[in-house]
């Protein structure tokens, strides 16, 4: 008995000891630690997925490299923990990642009741259909009676329910815990749709046996912001990723890519200067080194070059910029000024 | 004649004529005859028997050998394919295997995975000497190295309450507090002896024993041994699923034995404790357990401390399995006569003395086919992880059966054949082995 | 430590060796174990309530009764994306109960068949049996639920098609289609026939077992029953003026394609997700059931057997009046382990995207972040259908246990 009060004394004692609870804000504890943590989407191409090597790409990924190369100008400085989407916000909660950039919907609630706090859009996107081309249908209006399935533990069933209800249609409605089993209902036929963000979809119909015998219905049923979040109450560290997100428009605004930040680094233009931190103290202001935008773009790239890499037209998915052009090209990507 | 008048109604009153005598009973066709064609009911059975047999057989012999494609570049050579697609599992075994694990590094999982080979062996065969010497190796020095081969190790302590000014963090000030905490320990066990005047030799040395046994842990642990560190989300595949099954058996199994004391103790607090944690963990399911560890643990811990995803849901099978475990074991200990706990307390042993030498050995061997058994299961139930996100040897599969390169019609139900056979060869043979080990403790019982 | 020695020697008149009294051990490390588990928990109480404050969600059940606004595809009461989600939670609990409920009858049925198949003294049929069960036991239920699912899918005609049996039940990708009765006024006289009938039936058991007693006739039984339980009920739906109705399923082959198939809320659905799910558990925990069986079988002493045929039973009486009485005592417990497995596996319809408690649930929990509170009233249900099962389990087992004097 003695013995065991004993090593369990010495096992608790221990596990005390252990805990290196470090309760400074997320931004020293990053450095401290030498890494991001980053929650990112496992299966999903184009946003969030990694090869047989182990190598993670999409453009929520970069975005996390961005953040790594903002704090300690590399890139490679970031680890990237695959999460769920049921675990995703408790994982955030819980200090497990410092970051969520895992496509997820910036919604009022999430705001409210989740203690999250989104720093910005990376990705507009917004909830679709896609259906068999043989079921000539070319309106999500003439849905009425479909079997749909979708994922559960998200946005898109609520929204789907929206949807159907607003325009009194009947449905019914299969969620699956994960991807794989809802493609696989759906290339079963057991359901006629299969909704899920119209990104998705595209990143999806790649893993269908036929693609082309799939069509994504035009109807876009729902807004869908996809952007990083933080904890709340984290200011400092919310700055940053924020900022990060701007810099990255920003880049793209004034034409900085990847290739050519290092000659028009020189440039005489006062935004350029501001931006690449020859002028201005604006990133020891958010606790960083002044070249912290100029190292985001020389690591990683703009804005553009990201989409453009990842979901572009020039890869399989071929999304569109669309809604994510910049402001001034006629989309609604906007980021308030570096000044 | 007065038995005939009261005879009940179903004694028969006349003799049933005589039959004729068998015919063959020896050989091929006696034994046939005598085990499928004894009537005509029987004939018939067998003829159904046979004819469902082969209607059985035929499309899983096409589907998988005949009709099979066993070679091929990508999801083309499968498109058209009516059978399964082997070609694919061949691309994609690696994958199976490791997961996402580096492939310059898979080495060390090639090596974790024959010293369990080798250190398994002589533990299964009942003749083989050292046994435990094997099994101290076993529990002990093979998760520790199995551990930092498979994470790399050099865990960085840095300590958690000593004031900076004292040491800064770092493995230095984790050292001083665990120097700390092990002395006071040892100097709160001395104090509590020489007031109570309870013989202390033995739980003093023991503890210190165990002290240092913990600090050379931690030592290995926190070596930087050179190896690359590879983190948990890009394990999967077989190495997932066997860390998982292992550690949960190996956790389980200390755990199991204290519940199951726990629950026969004289103590009733201690045993409606125990009694409560066993039946509510044997209460609900797996799913519920592992949704728990993935969404609701994290909730527990106090602020900035965060469990590894792969580590919660550890702890999750851990539990559960103990559990089972205990139950398993609770079985064994109510088997070993009250003679031999009699006989302990009455040359003077104590408690615990009597439990380890007595009691426990002879349990424990009791429940060893029982033992295997919830093995099984929880190799089985291994395949639930895949459900919390985890790549287990069922997720890989489901997973590469989506992938883009090799979708196809067949791909998925190639990957469930295969993941079928695999687990069937691993739980038939762990199952022959318990009903093995079974027979032979019958016949040792049996004298 | 040579003073804790000399310490025990001179135990009698130390002022602290009243530790050496056992009574007072135990007590002490009772208070011990107590404080140590309470100071654990109440730990974890307030990381926990931290957290949530933090998080801020809200403790408590009010979330029930907020509106769910998600679609499930079976529900066995009334609901609507309107409804509350405690409602929702309802719906999967009868769902779990419904899956869990036919499981255990398929599982007992085709476990009783393989049990004793493996003792037939057909060597091929004994052979199949035990085939049957190395194989179905060592595969993970979670993957046969997915092989089960998915050649459930792969089997049956598309949307646009159907099967049909007996004329009135249609099956497709969509489900089993099947009249939905709907029941008029005057449909409590055949509900009142079932107990009328059964108390017919206990009373010709009564006399029937007499009859049997005086004169060594049995009387057909079996048959008496079957024709009370089935024409009574009859006879009450004609006198009563035919107050079921029955709605058909209706199937349009015309219009444009999604339109064609089977219209929703006509007749009732039994999804493919319930089929996967109630034949992948049936099969595996018939595989259990029959080991229990064949162990309870087997345990049963050969001389009963013998005994039974040297006074003239017949095989098929032996079985019934001989050894299945005698081999239930050795059954019942193990197969109410099963029973109790069966219903904690239907929680595995999460994968298969069948609506059970877990299910809904998981889903509910992610709409609002209660998970504490989701967890309680899983762990609640589970907790309260094993402490149901084992009573009720064990006062079957009271029932036929050997009384021994």
């Amino acid at each position: 008995m003695k013995r065991f009060i004993a090593s369990a004394v010495i096992g608790a004692a221990l596990t005390a000891a252990s805990v290196s609870a470090a309760l400074a804000g997320t931004l020293d504890d990053v450095k401290a630690k030498g890494f991001v943590q980053c929650g990112v989407n496992p299966s999903l191409i184009g946003f969030g997925i990694a090869d047989e090597k182990g190598e993670w790409s999409g453009i929520d990924v970069d975005f996390c490299r961005a953040v790594a190369s903002a704090i300690f100008g590399d890139a490679t400085k970031v680890k990237f923990s695959p999460l769920n989407a049921k675990e995703r916000f408790t994982a955030l909660q819980s200090k497990e990642v410092d970051l969520l950039s895992r496509n997820t919907t910036w919604t009022m609630s999430r705001d409210s009741s989740l203690g999250l706090m989104f720093a910005g859009v990376m990705y507009y996107d917004g909830q679709g259909f896609m259906v068999r081309k043989d079921l000539g249908i070319s309106s999500a209006l003439e849905l009425s009676g479909a079997t749909v399935c979708t994922q559960t533990g998200t946005t898109t069933e609520l929204n789907l329910a929206d949807y159907f209800r607003s325009h009194n249609m009947e449905y019914k409605v299969l969620a699956f815990e994960k991807n794989e089993e809802v493609l696989k209902a759906y290339e079963d036929k057991r359901c006629e749709a299969y909704t899920t963000d119209a990104s998705g979809l595209y990143a999806e119909r790649l893993k269908l046996t036929s693609p082309d015998d799939h069509m994504i219905l035009p109807e876009i049923i729902s807004k869908e912001p996809l952007g990083p979040a933080v904890r709340q109450g984290d200011d400092p560290w919310f700055t940053v990723v924020k900022w990060t997100l701007f810099a990255l428009i920003n880049a793209e605004e004034l034409g900085l890519t990847k290739q050519n930040i290092d000659e028009k680094k020189t440039a005489d233009s006062p935004e350029i200067k501001r931006f690449v931190g020859v002028e201005g103290d604006f990133g020891t202001g958010i606790g960083l080194t002044n070249d912290w935008a100029y190292k985001i773009v020389k690591n990683v790239g703009n804005y553009g070059e990201i989409f453009d890499a990842n979901i572009g037209p020039s890869t399989k998915l071929g999304i569109a910029r669309g809604l994510n052009n910049l402001w001034s090209k006629g989309g609604i990507q906007y980021a308030p000024p570096i000044r | 004649m007065v038995m005939e008048s009261a005879s009940p109604a179903y004694v028969r009153k006349s003799f049933i004529p005589s039959q004729d005598p068998p015919v063959n009973t020896a050989g091929a066709i006696g034994w046939a005859r005598k085990r499928l064609f004894s009537s005509l009911g029987n004939s018939i059975l067998t003829i159904a028997a046979l004819a469902f047999i082969v209607w059985m057989l035929i499309p899983i012999i096409r589907f998988t050998i005949l009709d099979a494609v066993w070679s091929g570049e990508d999801r083309a050579a499968c498109a058209k394919a009516s059978g399964a697609c082997w070609a694919y599992v061949k691309a994609y075994l690696p994958q199976f295997i490791y997961g996402r694990y580096p492939i310059a590094e898979r080495w060390r999982v090639d090596i974790v995975f024959l010293l369990l080979a080798v250190a398994m062996v002589p533990m299964l065969i009942p003749r083989a000497p050292f046994k435990r010497l094997n099994g101290l190796f076993l529990l002990i020095v093979y998760p520790l190295i199995a551990f930092v081969l498979l994470t790399g190790g050099h865990i960085r302590f840095t300590g958690g309450w000593l004031p900076a000014s004292i040491a800064a963090p770092s493995a230095l000030r984790f050292a001083i507090e665990f120097a700390l905490i092990g002395g006071a320990i040892l100097l709160a066990i001395g104090a509590f002896a020489r007031l109570t005047g309870i013989p202390v030799a033995g739980s003093g040395t023991m503890a210190g024993i165990a002290i240092a046994g913990v600090a050379c842990v931690l030592l290995v642990v926190g070596i930087d041994f050179g190896l690359e560190p590879v983190e948990t989300a890009n394990w999967g595949g077989l190495l997932v699923t066997l860390v998982v099954a292992g550690t949960g058996m190996v956790a389980s199994l200390p755990l199991g034995v204290l519940l199951a004391l726990g629950r026969r103790s004289a103590m009733p607090v201690v045993r409606v404790a125990s009694v409560i944690f066993i039946e509510v963990w044997r209460g609900v399911p797996l799913i519920t357990v592992l949704f728990m560890a993935s969404v609701m643990l994290p909730l527990f811990l106090p602020d900035g401390v965060t469990f590894d995803k792969l580590l919660r849901a550890l702890i999750g099978v851990a539990l559960f399995n103990a559990a089972y475990m205990a139950e398993t074991v609770r079985g064994g200990l109510q088997a070993v006569p009250r003679g031999q706990y009699e006989a302990g307390m009455s040359i003077g042993l104590g408690y615990w003395q009597r439990m380890r030498l007595i009691v426990l050995p002879q349990a424990l061997r009791l429940v060893i086919p029982g033992i295997v058994g919830s093995f099984i299961s929880l190799f089985k139930d291994t395949t639930l992880v895949s459900i919390i996100g985890l790549f287990d040897f069922l997720g890989q599969i489901q997973t590469s059966a989506n992938d883009a390169k090799w979708a196809s019609p067949v791909t998925g139900v190639t990957g469930y054949i295969f993941a079928a056979i695999v687990f069937w060869a691993f739980c038939f043979s762990m199952s022959r082995y318990a009903a093995y080990t079974e027979r032979r403790l019958n016949r040792s019982r049996r004298r | 430590m040579k003073s804790g020695r000399s310490g025990a020697v001179s135990a009698g008149r130390h002022p602290l060796a009243i530790f050496n009294n056992p009574t007072f051990r135990g007590v002490f490390f009772q208070l011990v174990f107590v404080a140590g588990l309470g100071w654990i928990v109440w730990d974890l109480i307030q990381n926990t309530a931290h957290n949530l404050q933090r998080a801020n969600i809200a403790a408590g059940y009010g979330f029930l009764e907020r509106t769910a606004g998600f679609g499930i595809i079976q529900t066995m009461v009334s609901y609507s994306e309107a409804s509350s989600y405690g409602r929702a939670v309802l719906v999967g609990l009868l769902n779990t109960l419904l899956v869990a409920g036919l499981g255990v009858v398929l599982a007992t049925i085709l476990g009783l068949i393989v049990g004793i198949a493996r003792l037939s003294s057909n060597w091929l049929v004994a052979q199949i049996a035990t085939a049957y069960v190395e194989i179905i036991r060592n595969i993970p239920l979670l993957l046969q639920l997915f092989f089960w699912y998915f050649a459930v899918l792969r089997s049956v005609p598309g949307m646009r098609e159907k099967w049909t049996l007996f004329g009135v039940f249609h099956l497709n990708i969509g489900g089993l289609h099947a009249p939905r009765p709907v029941f008029g006024d005057g449909a409590i006289w055949i509900l009142l026939a079932f107990p009328i009938a059964l108390g017919i039936a206990v009373f010709v058991s009564h006399r029937g077992k007499q009859r049997f007693e005086r004169t060594g006739r049995r009387p057909p039984l079996g048959w008496i029953y079957a024709g009370l339980f089935v024409l009574l009920p009859i006879a009450a739906f004609f006198l009563a003026g035919r107050p079921i109705a029955l709605d058909m399923p209706q199937f349009s082959e015309t219009g444009p394609l999604l339109k064609r198939g089977f219209k929703a809320g006509s007749g009732i659905t039994v999804i493919p997700e319930f089929f996967g799910l109630l034949l992948a558990l049936s099969i595996y925990t018939a595989a259990y059931i029959a080991e229990v069986v064949r162990g309870g079988i087997e345990a049963v002493n050969h001389g009963q057997t013998e005994a039974a045929y040297s006074i003239g039973l017949k095989r098929g009486q032996t079985l019934r009046l001989v050894v299945i009485p005698q081999a239930l005592r050795v059954i019942i417990p193990p197969l109410s382990n099963q029973y109790l497995n069966l219903t904690k596996n239907s929680s595995l319809a999460v994968a298969v995207a069948y609506p059970d408690l877990v299910s809904v649930g998981g889903t509910v929990l992610n709409q609002t972040g209660q998970a504490v509170e989701m967890v309680s009233i899983w762990m609640l249900f589970y907790l309260g259908m094993s402490i149901l099962t084992s009573l009720v389990m064990n006062y079957w087992n009271k029932r036929v246990a050997l009384v021994e004097r």
